[in-house]
Order: C-alpha cells, then structure tokens, then sequence
C-alpha cells in the first residue's frame, strides 16, 4: 500500500464517475425493456395466428392433392437462409457473443447457408472473417417498427421467389424475461413438418372457399407470415438485448461499488498511517526536547 | 339485418374489431361482399379499399395494403401489412409519398426499383383517395 492518499482520492473519483454512468445505462436499458417487453406480448399473438392459417392452408393443398405452383410450394432442398439478429451496440455483456457462436455451428452444420445480417455487432464479425452474406441491415435503432421487419422480409421473401434457398431459419434470442433470453433457432420454412406429427385430427377444420385460388391465397399468406416472422423476432431480440445490457450494466455498478468500497479502506488506512506517524514524530520531538 | 364479428388486424395492433352487417373486400379477382352466414373462405386481397358497417346505409373505409382475409363461424379476420381507417389517414404524408414516387417513377433506374415505386404510388392514390370522402 504504497500509494499516496491523493493517488487512491483521485482513482476513486474516477471509479465513481464510471459507476455513475453505468447506473444512467442501467437505468436507460429498463426503461426501454418495459416498452419492448409491452411490444413483444402484444404482437406475439399476430403471429402465432397467422402460422396457424399458413398451415391449415398447406394441410388442405396436401390432403386435397392440390397441384401447387412451384414458388409457393414446400420445398425440401438443404440451402438455408439465416437471418442472424444482433443489435448495433454492444455493453450488453455476452448477448451478442452467444449469438454469434451459435451462427458459427450453424454455418458449419450446413454449408449450403446464405445469411442475412441484421446489426452492426454481426456484420462486423463476419466481415472481418470473410463471411460473405446476401443482405445486411445496421443501425436499426431502438424500437424496431414493422416497416423494418417488412423491408427484410421483403428481401428474403424476393430472394425465396427467385430459388436462391429452400428452408429460411431466423437465429436470435427468444425473449422470455429480464434475465432470461436464450438463443433460438427459429424455423420460418419449412412448415410442414410438425403437421405431419400430427395426425388426422381434423373433421372439425372447415373446408375453406379458396378465391380466387388456393395458390393464390398461399402467395397472399406467404409474405405476409415471413414479414411477421422477421417483425416478431425483431421485436424480441431488441427486448433482449435490453434486458442483457440492464443486467450487464447492473453488474457492472455493483462491481464499481465493491472497488469503491475497498479503495476507501486503503484510503482511511493510509491516512491513519500518516496521522500515526506524524503523531509519533510529535511525541518523539516533545520527548527530546523534555529530555 | 344480423350481424358478424369484423376484426382487422396488422402485426403491430388491432385496427378494429366490431360487429358490422356488410364488410365489401378488394379480393385478387375483384372486389367481393361479405355478410353473416358466408361459407368458411379464405381469400387473397390486393392493395385496396376495405368498406364495412351497415348493410343499405353508413359504411367506413380502410385502406389496405394486399393481405388476406378468413371467415370462419361468426367472424372475418382480414390480416395485412397495413391497414389504416380512413380518419387515420395523414393526407399531406400520402401526398409527400405520391410526389416521391412520381419523382423515382420519372427517373430510369432498374426494374425492382421501378415495382416498388409503382406499388408506393399506387398506395399514395389510394390513401389520398379515401381520405378524401372523409
């Protein structure tokens, strides 16, 4: 504990503007969480129903033999999109790492892979490996709006029309809580395959009128369930991105908390050292000139 | 006259939920009529104008952007990209959208340009020409 009193005083100083700018950050991040969590219950449901719609339309074009043009039927091939969703900014402890790790797996489970590349932590990386990808979108901001998912589900639903792939995975954290939002592999298409788990069950699913035609309705359904698939992981990613940066920024005080505290101690010992010392000094003088 | 449950939903909220007797839809092949008792269907929209409410008399309007629509029991669920009642409607954003795609219409540049823009501008009249009975 060689250090000076005023060396300790001014690394304290420093500790505690830190902390205060992480606990500002903290504080920033679970406002933002509340409204992005609010966003992600809310449109949740949009989705799940048009899913169900998608595929009860799939099941009657399968049990009624139904001919399907060739850019709306299933397709079965082994070329993958990825759209992997990262946010722009890091200080959001391993959210992004997480993500990224597991973009790597999947590239390397399946070569035949072109991704799309949602935030600036995603591109970077894969830039700097030599990753090719097919689109990227950066600076998304802090609320994502459905005019984004669209223009991305736009420009997947483009490249599946022009038979560039034939299944379309999304790859980012699931929202579940502040503190809990794992990274999910989410199939967008195919779809049919849990269908196929599933047996007869139907007798109650009505027969639909399809108008103009059942193609046309699947050409109708497809876009908009790829925007919405797009859109509602938009949506979790940004809350959970918030809900890692919250939680990253609260460690992150409560660590500068504990040097502070410890730096206090050294500071107090090295000046009770001095004081010590320099009443010694005053005696041992009294004590001399006594003598 | 009975009435149906009309709910028409983006991904973003509920545009509106309500008992109507008539709903008219821009369906791909022309414009169709829904009223209660309708068989189950399900139905491909282009961008156009949904009308609901009454079935001689008021009806309000939506502008849609293409979607589909589902009738099935008592209720049609119509689902979009976006939806926008008619009050909703920013006139002079639709008329700033319109001169923006009339400018990128008049200039040459490729194809997938020239799809997007015509789309963008036919959603502009279309705003512009429902806000417009209001």
């Amino acid at each position: 504990m060689a250090q000076s009193g005023r060396e300790i005083k001014r690394r304290i100083a420093s500790i505690t503007s830190t902390q205060q700018i992480t606990r500002a950050m903290e504080m920033i991040a679970a406002t933002k969480l509340r409204q992005a969590q609010e966003q992600v219950f809310s449109t949740r449901p949009y989705f799940q129903r048009l899913k169900t719609s998608l595929s009860a339309v799939l099941s009657a074009a399968e049990k009624g033999g139904e001919d399907l043009a060739e850019n709306v039927r299933p397709r079965r091939g082994p070329r993958y999109c990825l759209l992997v969703i990262t946010s722009d900014r890091g200080l959001a402890g391993g959210y992004n790492v997480r993500i990224l790790r597991q973009a790597e797996i999947f590239l390397k489970e399946n070569p035949a892979t072109d991704m799309v590349i949602v935030g600036r932590k995603a591109r970077d990386y894969f830039r700097s490996r030599n990753q090719t990808f097919l689109a990227e979108f950066v600076n998304l901001g802090d609320d994502p709006t459905l005019r984004q998912g669209q223009q991305i589900g736009q420009v997947i639903y483009d490249f599946y029309l022009h038979g560039l792939f034939d299944r379309i995975s999304i790859l980012s954290a699931k929202f579940i809580n502040s503190i809990t939002h794992p990274v999910e592999l989410r199939t967008v298409l195919p779809l049919a395959e849990r269908q196929k788990e599933r047996p007869e069950e139907s007798g109650l699913e009505p027969l639909f009128l399809y108008e103009p035609s059942i193609n046309a309705v699947l050409a109708a359904i497809l876009p908009l369930y790829i925007n919405a698939a797009v859109f509602q992981s938009l949506v979790e990613a940004k809350a959970s991105e918030f809900g890692a940066r919250m939680t990253a920024m609260r460690s992150a005080t409560d660590n500068a908390g504990e040097l502070i505290e410890e730096l206090n101690l050294t500071y107090h010992r090295a000046r009770q050292a001095v004081i010590t010392k320099e009443i010694a000094e005053i005696v041992g003088g009294a004590d001399a000139l006594k003598a | 006259m009975s009435t149906f449950q009309l709910e028409v939903l983006t991904h973003e909220r509920t545009v509106i939920l309500t008992d109507v007797e008539y709903v008219g839809l821009p369906g791909k092949n022309g414009r169709f009529g829904v009223l209660k008792g309708h068989i189950p269907i399900m139905a491909a929209l282009k961008l156009g104008i949904l009308e609901f409410g009454s079935y001689r008399g008021k009806r309000r309007k939506i502008a849609l952007s293409g979607g589909f629509a589902q009738m099935q029991g008592n209720k049609l669920v119509v689902m979009a990209n976006t939806a926008e009642l008619a009050e909703e409607i920013d006139v002079l954003r639709a008329q700033r959208a319109k001169e923006r795609a009339e400018r990128r219409l008049s200039e040459k540049k490729d194809d997938l340009d020239f799809a997007r823009a015509q789309t963008a501008l036919r959603k502009a009249i279309l705003r512009l020409e429902i806000a417009d009975g209001e």
